[in-house]
């Protein structure tokens, strides 16, 4: 048992890796894709941002969020205004072009930055609402991300309803897949340890979670304040890939999106939801032409996916190629039966 | 713990809802490593005496002393940490989690690394991990658990079940362990191992116990001193043979005819 344990623990660092690697891969091997497809890899790598986190809340620690969008537009005004106006203002002799060297060398602190300010929201909205439960939470999101969305729309110095534009293109390949790979990483490794079964012990029993010496309140506001990080990092990357954004952006229907991604790929299977934030971006791409008819064809797309149940036909598949992961294997140590 | 101390005194505890008295004037006292029971007929308030002990409800007056410090009011995760652990009358395991995930849930509260450490799992983590493993499986083998470690803990017998529950609860290292009821639904063997294990967590481990138990041959049979509670009050207390010779006892569980006839 202990040799499966060790190749489960060291599992997501390789990940890591790969992930990484392939982020630097693509980028240096620039050129090979136009524009178009470029972004689609960017928002697809953005949704698994978004979907992945909005696991850990809903997935892990079974707590019903409404305003991951929220948290995203927290990220995306506070990115647009460090590169658009703080950085030039206090470096005015150097190029910001969102290419340019400072624009990219300062990037990595304007996402982390971003994360934390949305971080510190999740932190206001969730210490006094995640004492309540379910419904009640789900009201008490749903009012936050109108307020945010109604604050920012009535905001003069950040556009207003007209949003922001002209925001310097610094999100690339590297950024969007190395950071998608950090936050895959992240929650497979948070959750899969002795700690990070704590959320998941809060989402099946919060009494019983409490007996054993658990602090329910506070795993769910630390899963909540996590979320909200990896939402506000998104929302920077993708303020600085479509270079324009809106209170509208971030409304009530993309965190509804974003919870699509997180059922689909299956709660609490953060390998799955990142396929279903993939798939959905896609399939964003090839409903284009029906626009109106987008959220028809999702809540169709559930419905199927409620009856068919594909994750967990596809659990099995995904263990024949994954064949150190211990589930099911029974106990064979004589040794220590004594 | 400082001497002269119980190691729990519930003192004049009452616990209402509205107009309905669910604990009246309740005093009990238990002493380090003794193996107390807790009887009464069906809404006597003992599962309610439970909820108080461990933070579910606060007392709506009284005090409770553990080992000499307040925690009427506590937070449950806050006097589980102090050392009082409990099990639950319907059983209430974690479902998605495998058996022995179960059990290292026990030392979440008490992990010496924290969210960073985690997600870095440099070898402070990695050690950390192997203790609780290893912990976590001496633990399931003492009680003849190990080979279903890695089973979801819904698909163990039903008296398995119960018994992880209680190894749940002694992995958080308790000096007083409350078991609401867990021979409930135990067939007669079952029942035979439960009390070998009751009388072990006090022999082996230390535990003070504190068992709400229906079946009069458990309690009868390992509780060295019994409560009686009925109405909510305290009915009665002492060593098994007084309880059973208590003509207030008999009427309380039999009826006022009954308690003539046997008084």
């Amino acid at each position: 048992m202990s040799r499966s344990y060790h190749a489960r623990i060291k599992n997501p660092r390789l990940a890591l890796g790969a992930g990484i690697a392939l982020a630097v891969l693509l980028q240096l091997c620039g050129g090979w894709t136009d524009p178009y497809t470029t972004q689609v890899i960017l928002f697809a790598a953005i949704n698994v941002i978004l979907a992945v986190s909005l696991n850990l809340v809903m997935g892990e620690t079974g707590q019903f969020s409404l305003c991951h969008a929220a948290f995203m537009a927290v990220g995306a005004y506070t990115s647009a205004l460090l590169t658009g106006k703080a950085l030039p203002a206090m470096l005015p002799q150097l190029a910001w072009t969102g290419t340019s060297w400072a624009s990219q060398l300062t990037f990595l602190p304007v996402l982390i930055i971003a994360g934390l300010i949305a971080a510190f929201a999740g932190l206001i909205v969730g210490g006094p609402s995640l004492r309540l439960r379910g419904d009640y939470l789900a009201m008490v999101t749903l009012g936050f991300g109108e307020i945010i969305r109604v604050l920012l729309q009535n905001t003069n110095a950040v556009g207003g309803a007209r949003g922001m534009e002209g925001i310097l293109p610094a999100t690339n390949l590297f950024w969007a897949i190395g950071f998608a790979a950090v936050t895959l990483y992240s929650m497979i490794a948070l959750v899969r340890s002795t700690y990070g079964r704590g959320f998941q012990a809060v989402r099946d029993d919060e009494i019983a979670a409490a007996a054993m010496g658990i602090n329910t309140t506070r795993f769910k506001v630390t899963a909540f304040v996590i979320g909200a990080f990896f939402a506000g990092v998104a929302g920077a990357l993708y303020a600085h890939a479509v270079e324009f954004i809106s209170p509208e952006g971030f409304n009530f229907l993309r965190s509804f999106e974003i919870i699509v991604m997180v059922i689909l790929g299956g709660l609490g299977r953060p390998v799955g939801v990142a396929v279903a934030a993939i798939l959905i971006t896609l399939l964003n791409e090839w409903l284009r032409d029906l626009s109106q008819y987008r959220m028809v064809v999702y809540a169709l797309i559930i419905i199927l996916f409620m009856i068919f149940r594909p994750t967990e036909s596809l659990g099995p598949f995904f263990r024949r190629f994954l064949p150190k992961l211990p589930m099911g294997r029974t106990e064979t140590k004589p040794d220590n039966a004594s | 713990m400082s001497a002269g101390h119980s190691l729990l005194e519930v003192r004049n505890c009452s616990l209402r809802f509205g107009g309905i008295a669910a604990l009246t004037d309740v005093s009990i006292k238990i002493e380090a490593g003794e193996l107390l029971g807790l009887i009464g007929p069906n809404g006597a308030g003992k599962t309610s005496l439970f909820n108080i002990l461990t933070g579910v409800y606060r007392p709506t007056e009284g005090e409770i002393l553990f080992e000499g410090g307040q925690v009427a009011g506590l937070p449950s995760h806050e006097i589980n940490t102090l050392g009082m652990a409990r099990t639950f009358q319907n059983i209430r395991l974690f479902g998605s989690l495998d058996v022995g995930m179960n059990v290292r849930t026990s030392f979440i509260a008490r992990l010496r690394n924290g969210l960073i450490n985690t997600v870095r799992r440099g070898r402070s983590f990695r050690s950390e991990e192997e203790e609780i493993q290893e912990e976590g499986h001496r633990l399931l083998s003492y009680f003849g658990l190990q080979h279903a470690a890695l089973h979801p803990s819904r698909s163990l017998p039903y008296g398995d079940q119960r018994r992880l529950e209680i190894v749940r609860a002694l992995a958080t290292k308790p000096r007083l362990l409350l078991l609401d009821e867990p021979a409930a639904g135990m067939n007669p063997t079952e029942k035979e191992e439960l009390k070998r294990l009751i009388a072990r967590l006090r022999d082996e481990f230390g535990t003070a116990v504190l068992l709400v138990e229906h079946d009069m041959k458990v309690v009868m049979g390992i509780c060295e001193r019994l409560y009686v509670l009925d109405q909510g009050k305290v009915l009665a207390s002492g060593t098994p043979e007084e309880i059973r010779a208590n003509p207030k006892v008999i009427t309380a569980y039999l009826g006022e005819d009954h308690g003539e006839v046997v008084g």
